[in-house]
């Protein structure tokens, strides 16, 4: 394939995703028609996904400072001070477009890119996440998505050798035409050793590292910043492709490097590749850069200039180095067998300036380019909705019934088949296998940990999407309040559709406004996030998905709280629990029930938050419980039938068919508490003094989980439980 | 004693296996990089950690198997020295013929990572002298291609010398012949295994039952 250059004009500007108004704004910014690869490296930056266009007004309102955050929004990733030296690096990104289109390389370079954004910052990475989403309805597609996503996370994190803690996965028939692959990553630094993408002075030279420079992957950031549709599948632009081994060499060769004081700043090629990495690191120095694309190392021959600007090869780095360091960079890069060229340098004047065959390709005024992107305040509206909870009295629903059912969907049922296929042990620090409250990995050589969570719940955001991002927030602080961590930070994962639509534009608006008011309420700064938009098939978005990334500390590893019990053990219920039905899971599995029909979300009320949160800390540090689970999805008859499964237990709920709601309603701010029997009363006693409602659900015994009159033995039910997912797994070549 | 760990590029339980010997206080433990033709003087124990070495996008081992630290390898091991590979430093031991046998993918196709429960088949002077003979212990293991094949004859030949190592209780994980996880070498100086003894030498990360192994290897006995 040879590259054959186009007339630029507004037709083509207009395949480049670029608008009618924007490009006549180029024309006026530089006062003559860009050539093709400025038309390229305008249509690179200025697209949705890396401008954020839609979304920057919205964005800014985001609390984003707090006493832990040593870096917010805007580099590569967010940091928090953990104590003692140590930082914490992460961010969750999604790669949704790519793994539709190709879910194993898809989403293998999902993880790729994710890690390369922590291991920039001089961190190394130390976990990771994912927070997955698929359709329902044709199943041979669902299979063959999940089935390769699956593969393709597996083999990249366990190649490059970072423990996978698990996540969540969620199938609904809106992603049927855009699967979501949101991936999270964290990482260690020394928090005096922490490396930022901003170049410091001029005439320094501009470094690359690491993979050479392919076609793959040219226009990616425009696919992703474009709707699908469906009859136009062949004309998708092609994914790029992973190469783990790779990526673990780049790693190890990094941290060599900055360990050897030569790097001054450093900037992996994502999205957009070299345009966006080399506007970025001169923008954020506010100077300018010269770049020479006959040293860029190239892997196919007669690449053009617009070619090399656009491509999105993974594993590649662009660095700035000290002056007098080039010998040692090139030797240790040497020795790991990577890349290294100096492809340019910075400069004092505002320009960007990139040559080939002698050739000036690009001369773009750069500060305009790194921040004059155009920004839009788009029309939206959030449809209040006031249709009340449907009734359910006419379908006589039977408990068990419904929590096996439950139990056994996909949605519901155990991702242990899924874990198993992710490397989640190594490192040696991972501190109990994934299917928890929240992943938990050891802090190396302390014995302090770091929790981490993903969390949303989809159809309460579509619903009413400021309640769907309080929600979201919420439900991460829990996750980590119930392994026994304080929650520190997070970070956002913003996935919607097309934003250009009034509707759409209101669920963004409301979630972010629901995100803020949380992540005030409970001490939650923003440090980090993606958001990726027009998650649409033919004109039909999918759900409103924020989905978030909550970490928190765990002091002493001693204080972990798991969802443990044992028989004679007692459950009890902690918190308000009038039984909401709205927008539940039983509505939505059992009942087909969804959408504005299911009626309102569970409202949150933070107050009753943190002072449950009080109660669960403070019955931890005293030892008076033997482990705990928050109630979320189900109800709580779900999240004891969790315990009930993981620990090969019975017990007996004293309920009948009425008490429905109460069973399987989603009031938020709940939590189940185990606790020995002779703890019983000092845990009643502190809730009181708390004034949480407080009540006893029943003691674990042997073997069957018995509703009123009803039972079955647990491990019927942890079968049925276990094998839900295995039929995406079963045809396996 | 004096511990060499192997670092092939992409390499990646290097770290956890230091730390595992480091804990029984060897003489010494270094990290050997894989261009090297040549073993350190004094070197004991050669050990080549878990990974994906050159990325495996071949046969697993295969291209690491040809690298210069292997063949030096072979011949420390041809002159006695212990050398121990776990995981992917198994399937390397294979690929060189230090250790009988091939590791092909997994029977289920599907890279699987979980605890495994495991039979200390014997009693090994340099490397499980330490467990009780029969001992079950539950290591994890991470691969994708742990699934163990030797033709019959040699299958009875390891039988016959005592050259299996580990068995794989309760549910054989990967389809393996006889249910092996790790076997020795005919002279029992070269130990290769599928699962992480490494993962497992701290009480709160998942338990100790691999601590028995390094601390044989670390101090003794060797008879």
């Amino acid at each position: 394939m040879i590259f054959s250059a186009k007339i630029v004009d507004i037709e083509l500007a207009r395949s480049h995703g670029l608008t009618d108004d924007e490009y006549n704004s180029i024309l006026n910014l530089i006062n003559r028609k860009p050539t093709i690869t400025e038309l390229g490296v305008f249509s690179a930056m200025w697209n949705e996904h890396c401008s954020y266009k839609s979304t920057k007004k919205w964005l800014r309102t985001l609390p984003t400072k707090g006493s832990k955050v040593i870096c917010g929004p805007g580099e590569n990733a967010g940091i928090i001070d953990i104590g003692d030296g140590d930082a914490l690096v992460f961010k969750i990104e999604s790669h949704n477009h790519p793994s539709y289109i190709d879910p194993f390389q898809g989403s293998a370079t999902g993880v790729g890119g994710i890690l390369r954004d922590i291991f920039t910052m001089g961190a190394r990475p130390i976990a990771t996440m994912n927070a997955l989403s698929f359709g329902c309805k044709d199943k041979k597609k669902v299979t063959h998505l999940l089935s390769e996503v699956i593969k393709g996370i597996g083999s990249y994190g366990n190649s490059f050798g970072v423990p996978n803690l698990g996540g969540e996965l969620r199938f609904d028939e809106s992603y049927e035409g855009n699967c979501l692959v949101n991936v999270f990553a964290a990482g260690l630094v020394k928090s005096n050793k922490i490396f930022y993408s901003g170049a410091t002075s001029t005439n320094l030279p501009v470094v690359y590292l690491g993979a050479k420079t392919g076609r793959d992957g040219i226009g990616g950031a425009t696919m992703a910043s474009s709707e699908f549709i469906s009859e136009k599948e062949a004309e998708r632009p092609a994914v790029q492709i992973g190469d783990p081994f790779m990526e673990k060499c780049l790693l190890e060769a990094c941290l060599e490097l900055m360990e050897a004081e030569a790097v001054i700043s450093i900037q992996d090629m994502g999205a957009a590749g070299l345009t966006c990495s080399a506007v970025e690191m001169a923008g954020k120095g506010k100077l300018g850069m010269i770049l020479d694309l006959n040293k860029v190392p190239t892997r196919e021959s007669e690449m053009h200039a617009y070619e090399m600007m656009l491509s999105e090869s993974q594993e590649r780095m662009l660095m700035t180095l000290k002056p007098g360091k080039e010998k040692i960079a090139r030797a240790i890069f040497k020795k790991w067998d990577l890349d290294f060229a100096i492809v340019g340098k910075t400069i004092k004047e505002d320009r960007f300036k990139v040559f080939h065959n002698s050739n000036l390709e690009v001369d773009l005024p750069l500060q305009a380019l790194s921040t004059m992107s155009p920004e839009y305040d788009r029309k939206w509206r959030i449809n209040q909705n006031h249709i009340k909870t449907p009734s359910i009295q006419k379908y006589n629903l039977q408990p068990l019934k419904c929590l096996t059912a439950l139990l056994s969907s996909p949605n519901y049922s155990s991702r242990k088949i899924i874990w198993e296929q992710f490397d989640h042990m190594v490192m040696a620090n991972t501190v109990r296998p994934p299917g928890s409250n929240a992943g938990v990995i050891r802090i190396p050589e302390t014995n302090k940990a770091i929790a981490c969570s993903l969390d949303c719940t989809p159809r309460y955001c579509s619903q009413d999407p400021h309640l769907g991002g309080k929600q979201a927030v919420t439900e991460g602080f829990r996750n980590l309040i119930i392994t026994g961590a304080s929650p520190l930070a997070i970070t956002n994962n913003l996935n919607f559709g097309n934003p250009e639509k009034t509707d759409v534009m209101g669920q963004i608006v409301g979630c972010i406004q629901g995100i803020s008011e949380a992540s005030i309420a409970l001490d939650l700064p923003v440090v980090s996030g993606n958001v990726s938009l027009y998650n649409e098939t033919d004109g039909i978005p999918i759900l409103a998905t924020p989905t978030i990334g909550t970490v928190g500390l765990i002091k002493s590893i001693d204080d972990l709280i798991l969802i443990k019990a044992t028989t004679t053990d007692c459950l009890y219920l902690i918190g308000d629990n009038p039984g909401h039905l709205g927008q539940s899971s039983l509505l939505r599995e059992i009942l087909g029930i969804s959408g504005k029909k299911a009626g309102p979300a569970p409202e949150i009320e933070f107050s009753k938050e943190l002072d449950a949160a009080k109660l669960i800390n403070e019955l931890n540090a005293e030892k008076k419980i033997v482990g705990g689970h928050d109630i979320s999805d189900g109800g709580l008859m779900l999240a004891t039938a969790e315990i009930c499964i993981l620990n090969n237990l019975g017990i007996k709920i004293d309920a009948s068919e009425s008490d429905i709601c109460w069973l399987f309603g989603e009031d938020q701010g709940l939590y189940l508490l185990v606790c020995e029997e002779k703890n019983q009363i000092d845990l009643e006693q502190a809730a009181r003094r708390l004034q949480i409602p407080c009540q006893k659900l029943g003691t674990f015994g042997e073997k069957l989980i018995e509703i009123g009159n009803d039972q079955i033995p647990v491990s019927e039910l942890k079968k049925l439980h276990e094998t839900g997912l295995d039929h995406f797994f079963s045809a396996s070549v | 004693m004096n511990v060499g760990i192997v670092i092939f590029p992409g390499s990646n339980c290097d770290q956890d296996l230091y730390r595992a010997f480091k804990k029984f206080n060897p003489n010494k433990v270094e990290f050997l990089w894989h261009k090297i033709s040549k073993l350190p003087k004094g070197l004991d124990v050669c050990a080549i950690p878990g990974g994906f070495s050159f990325g495996d996008y071949l046969r697993t081992g295969a291209i690491a198997s040809r690298s210069p630290i292997i063949r030096a390898i072979v011949e420390f091991a041809n002159s006695g020295g212990f050398v121990l590979g776990i995981c992917n430093g198994f399937q390397i031991l294979c690929e060189c013929g230090l250790l009988p046998g091939v590791l092909i993918r997994n029977q289920s196709t599907r890279f699987i990572c979980k605890d495994q429960e495991l039979m200390i088949c014997n009693r090994d002077p340099l490397f499980t002298s330490l467990y009780q003979k029969n001992a079950k212990v539950s290591f994890p293991i991470a691969h994708h291609d742990g699934n163990y094949l030797v033709d019959p004859s040699t299958h009875q030949l390891l039988l016959d010398n005592n050259q299996i190592a580990f068995k794989y209780l309760k549910q054989n994980p990967n389809g393996s012949i006889g249910d092996i996880a790790g076997v020795y070498s005919k002279n029992h100086r070269v130990l290769g295994l599928m699962p992480h003894p490494e993962r497992r030498v701290d009480s709160k990360i998942g338990g100790c039952d691999g601590e028995p192994l390094f601390k044989n290897i670390c101090q003794g006995p060797y008879y």
